[in-house]
Protein backbone atom coordinates (compact mmCIF):
# COMPACT_ATOMS: atom_id res chain seq x y z
CA UNK A 1 0.00 0.00 0.00
CA UNK A 2 1.82 3.42 -1.03
CA UNK A 3 0.82 6.28 1.90
CA UNK A 4 1.99 8.58 -0.72
CA UNK A 5 0.81 8.84 -3.98
CA UNK A 6 1.73 12.12 -5.89
CA UNK A 7 1.02 12.79 -9.58
CA UNK A 8 1.75 15.75 -12.09
CA UNK A 9 1.55 17.33 -8.55
CA UNK A 10 1.82 21.65 -9.20
CA UNK A 11 1.62 23.66 -5.66
CA UNK A 12 1.68 27.30 -6.15
CA UNK A 13 2.73 29.52 -3.46
CA UNK A 14 2.13 33.14 -4.00
CA UNK A 15 3.33 33.58 -7.46
CA UNK A 16 5.49 31.07 -7.94
CA UNK A 17 5.13 27.13 -8.39
CA UNK A 18 7.08 25.64 -5.29
CA UNK A 19 6.02 22.04 -6.83
CA UNK A 20 6.06 22.01 -10.68
CA UNK A 21 4.77 18.62 -11.79
CA UNK A 22 6.09 16.36 -8.92
CA UNK A 23 5.80 12.44 -9.09
CA UNK A 24 6.58 10.53 -5.94
CA UNK A 25 5.32 7.42 -4.60
CA UNK A 26 6.29 6.46 -0.82
CA UNK A 27 5.22 2.94 0.39
CA UNK A 28 3.88 2.22 4.03
CA UNK A 29 6.87 1.49 6.58
CA UNK A 30 9.57 2.99 4.28
CA UNK A 31 12.18 5.65 5.07
CA UNK A 32 12.65 8.40 2.60
CA UNK A 33 15.12 10.68 2.19
CA UNK A 34 14.39 13.98 0.37
CA UNK A 35 17.56 16.16 -0.76
CA UNK A 36 17.85 19.38 -3.09
CA UNK A 37 19.29 22.63 -3.39
CA UNK A 38 17.68 25.39 -1.73
CA UNK A 39 14.24 26.08 -2.62
CA UNK A 40 14.12 22.88 -4.76
CA UNK A 41 10.89 21.98 -2.93
CA UNK A 42 12.03 19.88 -0.21
CA UNK A 43 9.60 21.84 2.53
CA UNK A 44 7.26 22.34 0.35
CA UNK A 45 6.78 18.53 -0.11
CA UNK A 46 6.69 17.90 3.49
CA UNK A 47 4.02 20.67 3.95
CA UNK A 48 1.86 19.31 0.93
CA UNK A 49 2.04 16.04 2.88
CA UNK A 50 1.12 17.43 5.91
CA UNK A 51 -2.12 18.58 4.36
CA UNK A 52 -1.15 22.30 4.89
CA UNK A 53 -0.20 23.12 1.30
CA UNK A 54 -3.54 22.32 -1.18
CA UNK A 55 -2.12 21.18 -4.62
CA UNK A 56 -3.17 23.26 -7.73
CA UNK A 57 -3.01 20.75 -10.22
CA UNK A 58 -2.59 17.05 -10.14
CA UNK A 59 -3.59 13.92 -7.88
CA UNK A 60 -2.56 13.48 -4.50
CA UNK A 61 -3.10 11.38 -1.81
CA UNK A 62 -2.05 10.93 1.45
CA UNK A 63 -2.87 7.79 3.61
CA UNK A 64 -5.47 6.79 1.42
CA UNK A 65 -7.08 10.26 1.20
CA UNK A 66 -7.45 12.65 -1.12
CA UNK A 67 -5.24 16.50 -0.56
CA UNK A 68 -7.81 18.63 -1.87
CA UNK A 69 -10.88 17.29 -0.34
CA UNK A 70 -9.62 15.43 2.47
CA UNK A 71 -7.13 17.06 4.63
CA UNK A 72 -8.36 17.68 7.32
CA UNK A 73 -7.78 13.95 7.75
CA UNK A 74 -4.94 13.89 6.84
CA UNK A 75 -3.82 16.22 9.38
CA UNK A 76 -4.72 14.13 12.62
CA UNK A 77 -2.52 11.19 11.25
CA UNK A 78 0.74 12.89 10.42
CA UNK A 79 3.53 14.38 12.42
CA UNK A 80 5.39 17.44 10.84
CA UNK A 81 9.01 18.73 12.11
CA UNK A 82 9.60 21.90 10.32
CA UNK A 83 12.23 24.70 10.68
CA UNK A 84 10.31 26.57 13.79
CA UNK A 85 9.76 24.05 16.70
CA UNK A 86 6.29 25.06 17.39
CA UNK A 87 6.20 25.40 21.07
CA UNK A 88 5.17 28.09 23.61
CA UNK A 89 8.16 30.00 25.68
CA UNK A 90 6.08 30.96 28.69
CA UNK A 91 5.79 26.83 28.85
CA UNK A 92 7.65 24.44 30.59
CA UNK A 93 9.33 21.46 28.30
CA UNK A 94 7.11 19.33 30.10
CA UNK A 95 3.75 21.00 30.17
CA UNK A 96 4.27 21.68 26.27
CA UNK A 97 4.81 18.15 25.47
CA UNK A 98 2.03 17.58 27.80
CA UNK A 99 -0.07 19.90 26.09
CA UNK A 100 0.10 18.50 22.62
CA UNK A 101 -0.53 15.35 23.81
CA UNK A 102 -4.01 16.36 25.02
CA UNK A 103 -4.63 18.79 22.07
CA UNK A 104 -4.08 15.35 19.86
CA UNK A 105 -6.89 13.61 22.31
CA UNK A 106 -5.22 11.07 23.63
CA UNK A 107 -6.98 12.01 26.93
CA UNK A 108 -5.81 10.51 30.26
CA UNK A 109 -3.05 9.10 27.93
CA UNK A 110 -1.67 12.47 27.51
CA UNK A 111 0.07 12.40 30.45
CA UNK A 112 2.15 9.07 30.82
CA UNK A 113 2.57 8.96 26.61
CA UNK A 114 4.62 12.36 27.50
CA UNK A 115 6.28 11.70 29.99
CA UNK A 116 7.56 8.44 27.77
CA UNK A 117 8.08 10.80 24.99
CA UNK A 118 10.45 13.01 27.66
CA UNK A 119 12.65 10.30 28.71
CA UNK A 120 13.19 9.22 25.84
CA UNK A 121 14.56 12.67 24.26
CA UNK A 122 16.51 13.04 27.23
CA UNK A 123 14.62 15.85 28.77
CA UNK A 124 13.18 13.99 31.99
CA UNK A 125 14.85 14.89 35.42
CA UNK A 126 15.18 19.29 36.10
CA UNK A 127 15.50 19.92 32.93
CA UNK A 128 11.45 19.02 31.74
CA UNK A 129 10.56 21.47 34.30
CA UNK A 130 12.37 24.31 32.79
CA UNK A 131 10.68 27.20 30.92
CA UNK A 132 11.15 26.74 27.04
CA UNK A 133 12.48 29.69 26.57
CA UNK A 134 15.67 29.07 29.39
CA UNK A 135 16.84 26.22 27.23
CA UNK A 136 19.12 25.42 24.57
CA UNK A 137 18.10 25.44 20.93
CA UNK A 138 19.23 22.02 20.80
CA UNK A 139 17.05 21.14 24.18
CA UNK A 140 14.22 22.72 21.87
CA UNK A 141 14.52 20.97 19.19
CA UNK A 142 14.62 17.77 21.54
CA UNK A 143 11.23 19.04 22.94
CA UNK A 144 9.69 19.70 19.40
CA UNK A 145 10.41 16.02 18.69
CA UNK A 146 9.04 14.90 22.05
CA UNK A 147 5.82 17.23 21.19
CA UNK A 148 5.64 15.06 17.83
CA UNK A 149 6.71 11.57 19.19
CA UNK A 150 3.64 11.79 21.82
CA UNK A 151 1.56 11.29 18.73
CA UNK A 152 2.96 8.41 17.59
CA UNK A 153 1.52 9.16 13.96
CA UNK A 154 1.34 7.10 11.14
CA UNK A 155 3.57 9.49 8.45
CA UNK A 156 6.48 11.31 10.11
CA UNK A 157 7.76 14.72 8.12
CA UNK A 158 10.73 15.78 9.23
CA UNK A 159 12.61 18.74 8.10
CA UNK A 160 16.26 18.98 9.20
CA UNK A 161 15.92 16.61 12.31
CA UNK A 162 19.36 16.87 13.29
CA UNK A 163 19.32 20.76 12.49
CA UNK A 164 21.13 21.87 15.92
CA UNK A 165 21.60 18.65 17.97
CA UNK A 166 24.64 17.24 19.62
CA UNK A 167 26.15 13.77 18.21
CA UNK A 168 24.06 12.65 21.60
CA UNK A 169 20.89 14.31 20.26
CA UNK A 170 21.16 13.25 16.45
CA UNK A 171 21.86 9.85 17.54
CA UNK A 172 18.36 9.66 19.73
CA UNK A 173 16.77 11.03 16.78
CA UNK A 174 17.99 8.13 14.67
CA UNK A 175 16.89 5.74 17.00
CA UNK A 176 13.04 7.62 17.47
CA UNK A 177 13.13 7.13 13.49
CA UNK A 178 14.06 3.35 13.89
CA UNK A 179 11.84 2.98 16.00
CA UNK A 180 8.54 4.70 14.55
CA UNK A 181 9.41 2.54 11.21
CA UNK A 182 9.69 -0.92 13.44
CA UNK A 183 6.15 0.16 14.84
CA UNK A 184 4.80 0.53 11.13
CA UNK A 185 5.31 4.04 10.59
CA UNK A 186 6.05 5.99 7.27
CA UNK A 187 8.89 8.57 7.75
CA UNK A 188 9.89 10.98 4.96
CA UNK A 189 13.43 13.05 6.03
CA UNK A 190 14.26 16.60 4.41
CA UNK A 191 18.35 16.91 5.06
CA UNK A 192 21.39 18.54 3.85
CA UNK A 193 23.35 15.25 6.21
CA UNK A 194 23.37 12.98 3.88
CA UNK A 195 26.09 10.56 5.28
CA UNK A 196 23.78 10.37 8.87
CA UNK A 197 20.45 10.14 6.69
CA UNK A 198 21.72 7.48 4.30
CA UNK A 199 22.17 5.46 7.57
CA UNK A 200 18.62 5.21 7.55
CA UNK A 201 17.04 5.33 4.19
CA UNK A 202 18.13 3.12 1.48
CA UNK A 203 15.62 5.21 -0.50
CA UNK A 204 17.12 9.26 -1.70
CA UNK A 205 15.16 10.93 -3.78
CA UNK A 206 16.34 14.42 -5.36
CA UNK A 207 14.31 17.47 -5.76
CA UNK A 208 15.37 20.47 -7.78
CA UNK A 209 12.98 23.16 -8.95
CA UNK A 210 9.64 21.61 -7.75
CA UNK A 211 10.29 18.09 -9.70
CA UNK A 212 11.94 14.79 -9.18
CA UNK A 213 15.04 14.84 -10.42
CA UNK A 214 16.78 11.51 -9.13
CA UNK A 215 16.36 8.70 -6.39
CA UNK A 216 18.53 5.84 -5.06
CA UNK A 217 17.05 3.56 -7.47
CA UNK A 218 18.24 5.15 -10.84
CA UNK A 219 14.82 6.67 -11.67
CA UNK A 220 16.64 10.08 -13.40
CA UNK A 221 14.59 12.25 -15.44
CA UNK A 222 14.94 16.20 -16.59
CA UNK A 223 15.32 19.03 -14.06
CA UNK B 1 -19.89 18.31 22.91
CA UNK B 2 -17.40 16.75 25.64
CA UNK B 3 -14.87 16.85 23.07
CA UNK B 4 -15.40 20.51 22.24
CA UNK B 5 -15.40 21.44 26.12
CA UNK B 6 -12.52 19.77 26.84
CA UNK B 7 -10.26 21.22 23.73
CA UNK B 8 -11.80 24.94 25.24
CA UNK B 9 -10.75 24.23 28.77
CA UNK B 10 -7.13 22.89 27.50
CA UNK B 11 -6.76 26.14 25.09
CA UNK B 12 -8.08 28.31 27.59
CA UNK B 13 -5.59 26.84 30.21
CA UNK B 14 -2.86 27.42 27.73
CA UNK B 15 -3.12 31.16 27.34
CA UNK B 16 -4.14 32.02 30.50
CA UNK B 17 -1.10 29.95 32.26
CA UNK B 18 1.29 31.81 29.80
CA UNK B 19 -0.25 35.00 30.48
CA UNK B 20 0.24 34.42 34.39
CA UNK B 21 3.69 33.36 33.83
CA UNK B 22 4.53 36.26 31.51
CA UNK B 23 3.17 39.08 33.51
CA UNK B 24 2.18 41.06 30.53
CA UNK B 25 -1.62 42.11 31.97
CA UNK B 26 -0.45 42.42 35.22
CA UNK B 27 2.85 44.24 34.07
CA UNK B 28 1.67 46.07 31.21
CA UNK B 29 -2.15 45.79 30.13
CA UNK B 30 -3.27 46.86 34.10
CA UNK B 31 -1.16 49.86 34.63
CA UNK B 32 -2.24 50.98 30.91
CA UNK B 33 -5.50 50.87 31.78
CA UNK B 34 -5.88 52.91 35.07
CA UNK B 35 -3.01 55.06 33.08
CA UNK B 36 -6.02 55.60 30.21
CA UNK B 37 -8.22 56.57 33.03
CA UNK B 38 -6.24 59.25 34.89
CA UNK B 39 -5.29 60.92 31.39
CA UNK B 40 -8.57 61.03 30.77
CA UNK B 41 -9.39 62.72 33.77
CA UNK B 42 -6.16 64.97 33.36
CA UNK B 43 -7.57 66.06 29.39
CA UNK B 44 -10.89 66.62 30.65
CA UNK B 45 -10.12 68.76 33.74
CA UNK B 46 -13.46 68.82 35.10
CA UNK B 47 -15.32 68.31 38.01
CA UNK B 48 -16.46 65.72 39.71
CA UNK B 49 -20.07 65.77 38.57
CA UNK B 50 -18.61 65.59 34.77
CA UNK B 51 -16.01 63.42 34.91
CA UNK B 52 -19.48 60.77 36.77
CA UNK B 53 -21.29 61.67 33.75
CA UNK B 54 -18.41 60.45 31.02
CA UNK B 55 -17.38 57.88 33.51
CA UNK B 56 -19.43 54.87 31.48
CA UNK B 57 -18.12 56.06 28.30
CA UNK B 58 -14.35 56.32 29.38
CA UNK B 59 -14.56 53.26 30.69
CA UNK B 60 -15.66 51.28 27.74
CA UNK B 61 -13.16 53.38 25.55
CA UNK B 62 -9.98 51.97 28.20
CA UNK B 63 -11.74 48.39 28.05
CA UNK B 64 -11.46 48.48 24.52
CA UNK B 65 -7.82 49.76 24.32
CA UNK B 66 -7.01 47.24 26.90
CA UNK B 67 -8.84 44.26 24.79
CA UNK B 68 -7.01 45.65 21.56
CA UNK B 69 -3.63 44.56 23.68
CA UNK B 70 -4.97 41.31 25.03
CA UNK B 71 -5.97 40.04 21.35
CA UNK B 72 -3.08 41.24 19.92
CA UNK B 73 -1.11 39.01 22.41
CA UNK B 74 -3.14 36.01 21.93
CA UNK B 75 -2.68 36.12 18.32
CA UNK B 76 0.87 36.58 19.11
CA UNK B 77 1.42 33.46 21.14
CA UNK B 78 0.21 31.02 18.44
CA UNK B 79 2.61 33.14 15.54
CA UNK B 80 5.66 33.04 17.63
CA UNK B 81 6.78 29.64 17.01
CA UNK B 82 4.17 28.49 14.69
CA UNK B 83 2.35 27.13 16.85
CA UNK B 84 -0.66 27.70 14.96
CA UNK B 85 0.53 24.92 12.86
CA UNK B 86 0.50 22.49 15.65
CA UNK B 87 -3.15 23.35 16.50
CA UNK B 88 -3.85 22.72 12.67
CA UNK B 89 -2.56 19.53 12.72
CA UNK B 90 -3.96 18.42 15.99
CA UNK B 91 -7.35 17.65 14.98
CA UNK B 92 -9.08 19.60 17.53
CA UNK B 93 -11.99 21.37 16.53
CA UNK B 94 -11.42 24.68 15.30
CA UNK B 95 -14.76 26.01 17.18
CA UNK B 96 -13.64 24.66 20.31
CA UNK B 97 -10.42 26.15 19.33
CA UNK B 98 -11.75 30.10 18.86
CA UNK B 99 -14.04 29.31 22.09
CA UNK B 100 -10.79 28.44 24.19
CA UNK B 101 -8.98 31.81 23.18
CA UNK B 102 -12.07 33.87 23.37
CA UNK B 103 -12.58 32.29 26.94
CA UNK B 104 -9.05 33.33 27.79
CA UNK B 105 -9.27 37.37 26.42
CA UNK B 106 -12.66 37.22 28.31
CA UNK B 107 -11.25 36.06 31.43
CA UNK B 108 -8.34 39.09 31.11
CA UNK B 109 -11.25 41.74 30.07
CA UNK B 110 -13.01 40.80 33.60
CA UNK B 111 -9.85 41.29 35.31
CA UNK B 112 -9.47 44.78 33.89
CA UNK B 113 -12.96 45.38 34.60
CA UNK B 114 -12.91 44.99 37.97
CA UNK B 115 -9.64 47.04 38.43
CA UNK B 116 -11.41 49.72 36.07
CA UNK B 117 -14.27 49.49 37.84
CA UNK B 118 -11.93 50.57 41.14
CA UNK B 119 -10.48 52.76 38.85
CA UNK B 120 -13.78 55.63 38.12
CA UNK B 121 -15.14 54.94 41.92
CA UNK B 122 -11.76 55.93 43.25
CA UNK B 123 -10.75 58.66 40.68
CA UNK B 124 -14.21 60.07 39.14
CA UNK B 125 -16.54 59.15 42.54
CA UNK B 126 -18.19 57.28 40.20
CA UNK B 127 -20.86 55.52 42.24
CA UNK B 128 -23.15 52.04 41.74
CA UNK B 129 -26.37 52.24 41.81
CA UNK B 130 -27.67 48.66 39.95
CA UNK B 131 -25.14 46.02 41.22
CA UNK B 132 -26.51 43.50 38.79
CA UNK B 133 -26.97 45.39 35.76
CA UNK B 134 -23.03 46.18 36.02
CA UNK B 135 -21.93 42.50 36.52
CA UNK B 136 -23.91 41.41 33.89
CA UNK B 137 -23.13 44.25 31.65
CA UNK B 138 -19.51 43.69 32.16
CA UNK B 139 -20.05 39.83 31.57
CA UNK B 140 -21.92 40.03 28.66
CA UNK B 141 -19.76 43.16 26.80
CA UNK B 142 -17.09 41.55 27.90
CA UNK B 143 -18.16 37.81 25.83
CA UNK B 144 -18.66 39.96 22.71
CA UNK B 145 -15.81 41.98 22.78
CA UNK B 146 -13.20 38.93 23.30
CA UNK B 147 -15.43 36.99 20.73
CA UNK B 148 -14.99 39.77 17.98
CA UNK B 149 -11.24 40.29 19.18
CA UNK B 150 -10.34 36.65 18.82
CA UNK B 151 -11.78 36.52 15.44
CA UNK B 152 -10.68 39.66 13.66
CA UNK B 153 -7.55 38.67 15.50
CA UNK B 154 -6.98 35.49 13.64
CA UNK B 155 -8.58 37.36 10.45
CA UNK B 156 -5.83 39.97 10.86
CA UNK B 157 -3.00 37.27 10.89
CA UNK B 158 -4.19 35.27 8.23
CA UNK B 159 -4.26 38.32 6.19
CA UNK B 160 -0.23 39.25 6.93
CA UNK B 161 -1.73 42.80 7.25
CA UNK B 162 0.71 44.06 10.18
CA UNK B 163 -1.00 44.53 13.83
CA UNK B 164 -1.20 47.80 13.74
CA UNK B 165 -4.12 47.62 11.97
CA UNK B 166 -6.24 45.68 13.50
CA UNK B 167 -7.65 48.45 15.58
CA UNK B 168 -8.85 49.92 12.56
CA UNK B 169 -10.15 46.62 11.87
CA UNK B 170 -11.96 45.67 14.70
CA UNK B 171 -12.88 48.89 16.33
CA UNK B 172 -15.72 49.57 13.92
CA UNK B 173 -17.05 46.34 14.57
CA UNK B 174 -17.39 47.12 18.08
CA UNK B 175 -18.61 50.04 18.14
CA UNK B 176 -22.21 48.89 18.75
CA UNK B 177 -20.56 46.99 21.93
CA UNK B 178 -19.26 50.55 22.92
CA UNK B 179 -22.89 52.52 22.31
CA UNK B 180 -24.73 49.62 24.07
CA UNK B 181 -22.24 49.07 27.08
CA UNK B 182 -22.11 52.56 28.20
CA UNK B 183 -25.41 53.00 28.23
CA UNK B 184 -26.19 50.05 30.33
CA UNK B 185 -23.48 51.16 32.25
CA UNK B 186 -24.87 54.86 32.66
CA UNK B 187 -27.96 53.59 34.35
CA UNK B 188 -26.20 50.86 36.53
CA UNK B 189 -23.62 54.25 37.85
CA UNK B 190 -26.86 56.42 37.73
CA UNK B 191 -25.00 59.10 35.29
CA UNK B 192 -27.82 58.95 33.22
CA UNK B 193 -31.64 58.34 32.85
CA UNK B 194 -31.98 55.32 30.74
CA UNK B 195 -33.21 51.91 31.10
CA UNK B 196 -30.17 50.39 30.73
CA UNK B 197 -31.79 46.31 31.33
CA UNK B 198 -32.86 46.81 27.38
CA UNK B 199 -29.08 47.79 26.39
CA UNK B 200 -27.89 44.84 28.27
CA UNK B 201 -30.80 42.69 26.27
CA UNK B 202 -29.19 44.17 22.85
CA UNK B 203 -25.61 43.44 24.35
CA UNK B 204 -26.65 39.63 24.80
CA UNK B 205 -27.94 39.61 21.53
CA UNK B 206 -24.51 40.92 19.82
CA UNK B 207 -22.69 38.30 22.22
CA UNK B 208 -24.61 35.40 21.00
CA UNK B 209 -23.90 36.64 17.13
CA UNK B 210 -20.60 37.27 17.91
CA UNK B 211 -19.71 33.90 19.42
CA UNK B 212 -21.45 32.03 17.12
CA UNK B 213 -20.07 33.69 13.82
CA UNK B 214 -16.47 33.60 15.38
CA UNK B 215 -16.93 29.47 16.18
CA UNK B 216 -18.20 29.37 12.87
CA UNK B 217 -15.61 31.13 11.06
CA UNK B 218 -12.69 30.31 12.88
CA UNK B 219 -11.69 26.77 10.70
CA UNK B 220 -12.01 29.24 6.89
CA UNK B 221 -9.14 31.57 8.98
CA UNK B 222 -7.00 29.16 11.10
CA UNK B 223 -7.31 25.38 8.74
CA UNK B 224 -7.26 27.20 5.50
Amino acid sequence: MSVVELRGVVAVLGRFPALAGLDLTVAAGETVLVQGPNGGGKSTLLRLCAGLVVPTRGEARVLGFDLVVERHAVRRRVGLLGHATGLYDDLTVAENVIFWARAAGLGRAAEARANWALGRLGLDGPLADQAVRTVSAGQRRRTSLAALAVRRPDLWLLDEPHAGLDQEGRDVVDDLIGEAVAAGATVIVSSHELDRVRRLSPRVVTLAGGTLVGDRLGVVRDA
Amino acid sequence: MREVLADLSLVAAKDLRIEFRSRVLANQVAPFALLVLVLFGVALDADQRTLRSFAPGLFWVAVLLCALLAVQRSVAVERADDAVVGLRLSGMSPSALFLGKATAVLVQLLVLEVLLTGGIIVLYRSSVEDVALLVLTGLTAGVAVAAAGTLYGAMAAGLGVRETLLPILLLPVLAPVLIGATRAFDDALGAAAVDGWAWLVLLAGLAVVLTLVGALAYRVLVED
